[in-house]
């Protein structure tokens, strides 16, 4: 005892409140377990490593991966990280908190989340953000479940097959549970004009994952008319210069935080989030912040609008999200906050040139064509080879460039955002032109 | 803590920045009007030195594990070591969809995390996918509606649930599309087996059980559970909430579960980031493996960050440590318990594990258990939960981890005791507390009426 960074018992420490709680061993505290069930002998787990040979044991692993230049997206990207950000994100006032529950103690984690609604509702235009969800496919799913239950007893969501293949693989997961009907077409007009479905709702992705930036005049009222709901799933950085979910006529926008300066990370933590128009706000899932008053008139921030939720309402609850991505809003709200209005223009803008430069030089290799010519993209795009699409990624690969991310059609796709330099891209192009394809 | 009035939005001037890009940018204009943004994008504009300041002094007015403690039942707000945040920069900046032959590091610390966790539960293999616990309850009951439907058992649609149950586990239900069967708990606490059995049938898909249940009581009929729900067709699952007090000392898989959840930022250590990020990897048992990848419940691998941390937190631990986890994060729970029972009604006595419920002051009056809760605040410690389990009406549930030092629980008994010696003296000082907070109690109702959910200027 005593002999563990974590553990500050000492043997007296013990000795003294098992006097007090009247046992002889910490084993006769677990004296109403069947003894069959008391796990005997040793795990078969390392020793204990003391901090260096944790430190080197990760050092070891993470050398084992491959460091490459990324020019890929299908839903993550490599923008810059702030410094800023990770000093404010792992101060331990916010890391090593528990959920705002206690809001006397917790006026910094509320604050930040109500200015997270806030940058969320004015990128998208809608009135109401949620406090996070878990990433944006999930968002999406929650988006699929929150049509539904707009709706009363329809049951049908038309997902059009241009959004990324995680959020469908998410979304055909969550209605294969829970008894949507999930509808999966190219032609989300049609397929609603036709008039056939007792549809709740509708999810279209604002940029596809061709990286084309859609049009979806006109969608909104046809979806109202029949009835249902318009989800758009968004890229939240495009968002500072493409048309927003709210002058598309949505009802609800999700996406991603990911693209506002989150780590690449593998996957995660990312977050997701979730916004809609006044009327829908008590079908929104997961947590919200309000502003309020104490008894002294000082502004003060609280949970609100509890009664959606699972701690309250059990089964009835509109979600079953608890823990949400609370840090990592945090981290999109200091991004944001750095970025500015002018940040996330110039931001784009730097995107829509590079990416532009990369696909009009990989085009003039020869060695692909256009699917989509003339179609407008701000950061990712789709070609189609004219070579075998493994040996195109095996040469990249080989050059220490990740890119070329193959499509179920067969095209491949590839991303520029403002950390690729114009060198950068010149390199990656001189390898696709130089290697036998 | 000190009460700061701002948002970054009132910090703002027209013109300040604070980002850093290349020079080049900036000469991109839209082409077209109709897929463009109209409304103007309104974000703060401020500067470096505003925002840090800013941030630094919101922080200020947060309570962290790393402030002090929390007492926070079912929650196990345990120490976050600081050299599992180190190590997570070394993976930054690796793409979730780059090919296995660059991921190797990767893959190994899944394996890794993989075995260890199999080893400490008793399960045969997790999945990483879910992000938090909820999300790990709701991907454990796909798996077991996909198991029934996989063997064309399709009349599966109710489960059962304790009424002692964290809230989680029937919105879970609910988002699966089960219907919610509760049964109910006995005068002892623990699970009626007798009024479970007229519940068991055809259409049960199975139970969701906590043990310890969330009065920290060990379900010790969970072999006659098991026994009885396998025997009807159904499955087990677990609830990994309360498995701190398990750590080490007890499996859920040699109990007879067949799925169950971890939470990561209790159990094993992560922070908890003001709610999140966690995470919420399920493990099932050998039956269940072939089906462990077929519900896609998040975008790409899971919260990898968070992995990490509880890695480095298993290394740091070693098979040596792991072992007393459990044990003295249920030694402080009863010593706790043994301390204060003489000033809070104890409903049901009995060893407790990780937690333990009083229900309320033994002497209350006028006072509530949210005005112990909300005096506590002031006294510089978290609240517990409070109100939950639903049982009990002044329901007040207490869990310290193994990372609580005896002087540290010794001042938590001795602020209790003097906060129930002034619920008579002087009640109204805690019926108005707290009073040394940066707020004070907020109207809450006007809140939820007339609701102010984003900022707006003026």
């Amino acid at each position: 005892m005593g002999t563990f960074a974590y553990f500050p018992h000492t043997e007296e420490d013990i000795r003294v409140m098992l006097e007090r709680v009247g046992v002889a061993s910490m084993d006769e505290l677990y004296a109403d377990v069947p003894a069959e069930f008391i796990h005997k002998g040793e795990y078969d787990l390392p020793s204990a490593k003391s901090e260096d040979e944790v430190r080197a044991w990760f050092e070891s692993l993470s050398s084992k991966n491959i460091k490459l230049k990324v020019f890929a997206g299908g839903g993550a990207y490599d923008h810059y990280t702030p410094s800023v950000i990770p000093y404010i994100t792992s101060r331990s006032e916010f890391l090593t908190a528990y959920t705002p529950y206690q809001c006397e103690i917790s006026q910094g984690t509320l604050r930040y989340i109500f200015e997270w609604q806030t940058m969320i509702c004015n990128l998208t235009g809608l009135d109401v953000a949620n406090a996070s969800m878990y990433d944006g496919p999930t968002a999406a799913a929650e988006a699929m479940r929150m049509c539904v239950a707009c709706t009363r007893k329809r049951k049908t969501v038309v997902a059009s097959s241009a959004l990324l293949p995680n959020v469908l693989a998410t979304l055909r997961t969550y209605a294969r549970y829970s008894g949507i009907n999930l509808v999966e077409t190219w032609d989300v007009t049609e397929a609603v004009a036709e008039g056939t479905l007792d549809l709740a709702g509708v999810i279209v992705p604002s940029i596809n994952r061709f990286g084309i930036i859609e049009n979806h005049t006109g969608l909104a009222g046809l979806v109202h008319e029949m009835g249902g709901l318009l989800v758009e799933y968004c890229d939240p950085s495009a968002l500072a210069v493409v048309k927003t979910p709210a002058e598309w006529g949505a009802d609800i926008a999700v996406g991603d935080g990911q693209s506002l300066g989150i780590p690449l990370c593998y996957g995660g933590p990312y977050v997701g989030f979730m916004a809609c128009r006044n009327e829908w706000m008590r079908k929104l899932p997961g947590r919200i912040v309000g502003q309020t008053a104490d008894a002294s008139g000082r502004r003060a921030f609280v949970l609100t609008l509890q009664a959606r939720e699972q701690h309250i309402r059990r089964e009835k609850a509109t979600s079953n999200i608890c823990s949400n991505e609370s840090l990592m809003a945090l981290w999109c709200t200091v991004y944001l906050s750095i970025m500015g209005p002018e940040g996330m223009r110039r931001l784009n803008g730097l995107c829509y040139e590079l990416s532009h430069y990369l696909h009009d030089q990989l085009l003039a290799t020869g060695k692909f064509t256009d699917p989509f010519e003339g179609r407008p993209f701000l950061k990712e795009f789709a070609l189609q080879p004219q070579c075998d699409t493994a040996r195109l990624q095996q040469v990249l690969l080989d050059a220490g460039f990740f890119g070329a991310l193959g499509t179920e059609e067969g095209y491949v796709t590839f991303c520029a955002t403002e950390r690729r330099t114009r060198e950068e891209i010149d390199a990656l192009v001189k390898v696709v032109k130089e290697a036998e394809l | 803590m000190r009460y700061y009035d701002k948002l970054i939005f009132e910090l703002s001037r027209p013109g300040r920045s604070a980002f850093s890009l290349p020079s080049e940018a900036g000469s991109f204009k839209p082409t077209s009007g109709s897929i463009w943004r109209e409304t103007p994008l309104d974000l703060p504009e401020v500067s470096e030195p505003d925002v840090v300041r800013h941030y630094t002094n919101l922080s200020q007015m947060n309570f962290g594990v790393d402030t002090g403690f929390y007492p926070l039942g079912s929650c196990t707000m345990k120490y976050n070591p600081k050299i599992n945040e180190e190590i997570v920069s070394q993976f930054n900046g690796i793409h979730p969809l780059q090919p296995a032959s660059t991921t190797e590091g990767v893959k190994a610390v899944y394996d890794f995390m993989d075995k260890a966790l199999a080893e400490i539960t008793g399960m045969k293999h997790f999945t990483f996918l879910p992000c938090a616990g909820a999300h790990g309850e709701l991907t454990g009951l796909m798996l077991i509606r996909e198991y029934h439907m996989s063997r064309g058992d399709s009349a599966r649609t109710k489960i059962i649930v304790p009424d002692s149950a964290h809230g989680t586990n029937p919105a879970s239900a609910a988002v699966c599309g089960l219907d919610v069967v509760v049964v109910k708990s006995r005068p002892d606490g623990l699970v009626d087996v007798e009024d479970l059995k007229p519940l068991l049938g055809p259409d049960i898909a199975g139970i969701m059980m906590t043990n310890p249940n969330t009065l920290g009581l060990f379900e010790r009929d969970i072999k006659e559970i098991a026994e009885l729900v396998h025997g009807c067709g159904g499955l087990l699952y677990y609830d990994g909430a309360n498995m701190n007090p398990l750590l080490g000392v007890v499996r859920p898989g040699d109990m007879g579960f067949d799925v169950m959840h971890l939470n990561l930022h209790k159990t094993f250590s992560t922070p908890h980031g003001g709610g999140g990020p966690g995470s919420g990897p399920v493990g099932v048992s050998e039956r269940l493996v072939h089906l462990l990848d077929k519900p896609r419940v998040s975008g790409f691998h899971g919260n990898f960050g968070v992995i990490l941390r509880a890695c480095a937190y298993i290394l740091s631990l070693g098979r040596e440590n792991i072992k007393l986890a459990g044990r003295l994060s249920t030694l402080a729970a009863n010593y706790i318990k043994e301390s204060l029972k003489d000033s809070f009604k104890l409903p049901i006595e009995s060893v407790c594990k990780h937690e333990f419920v009083f229900d309320g002051l033994r002497e209350a009056g006028e006072v509530t258990t949210l005005d112990v809760a909300k005096r506590l605040l002031d006294y510089g410690f978290h609240a517990p939960t409070i109100y939950f389990p639903l049982l009990f009406h002044q329901a007040l549930m207490i869990e310290p981890t193994e990372t609580e030092s005896l002087q540290t629980l010794d001042e938590f008994i001795d602020v209790m005791h003097t906060i129930a010696k002034e619920a008579s003296a002087t009640p109204d000082l805690l019926k108005t507390a707290p009073h040394n907070t940066p707020i004070g109690r907020p109207d809450e109702t006007t809140a939820a009426r007339q609701p102010v959910l984003k900022y707006s200027r003026q």
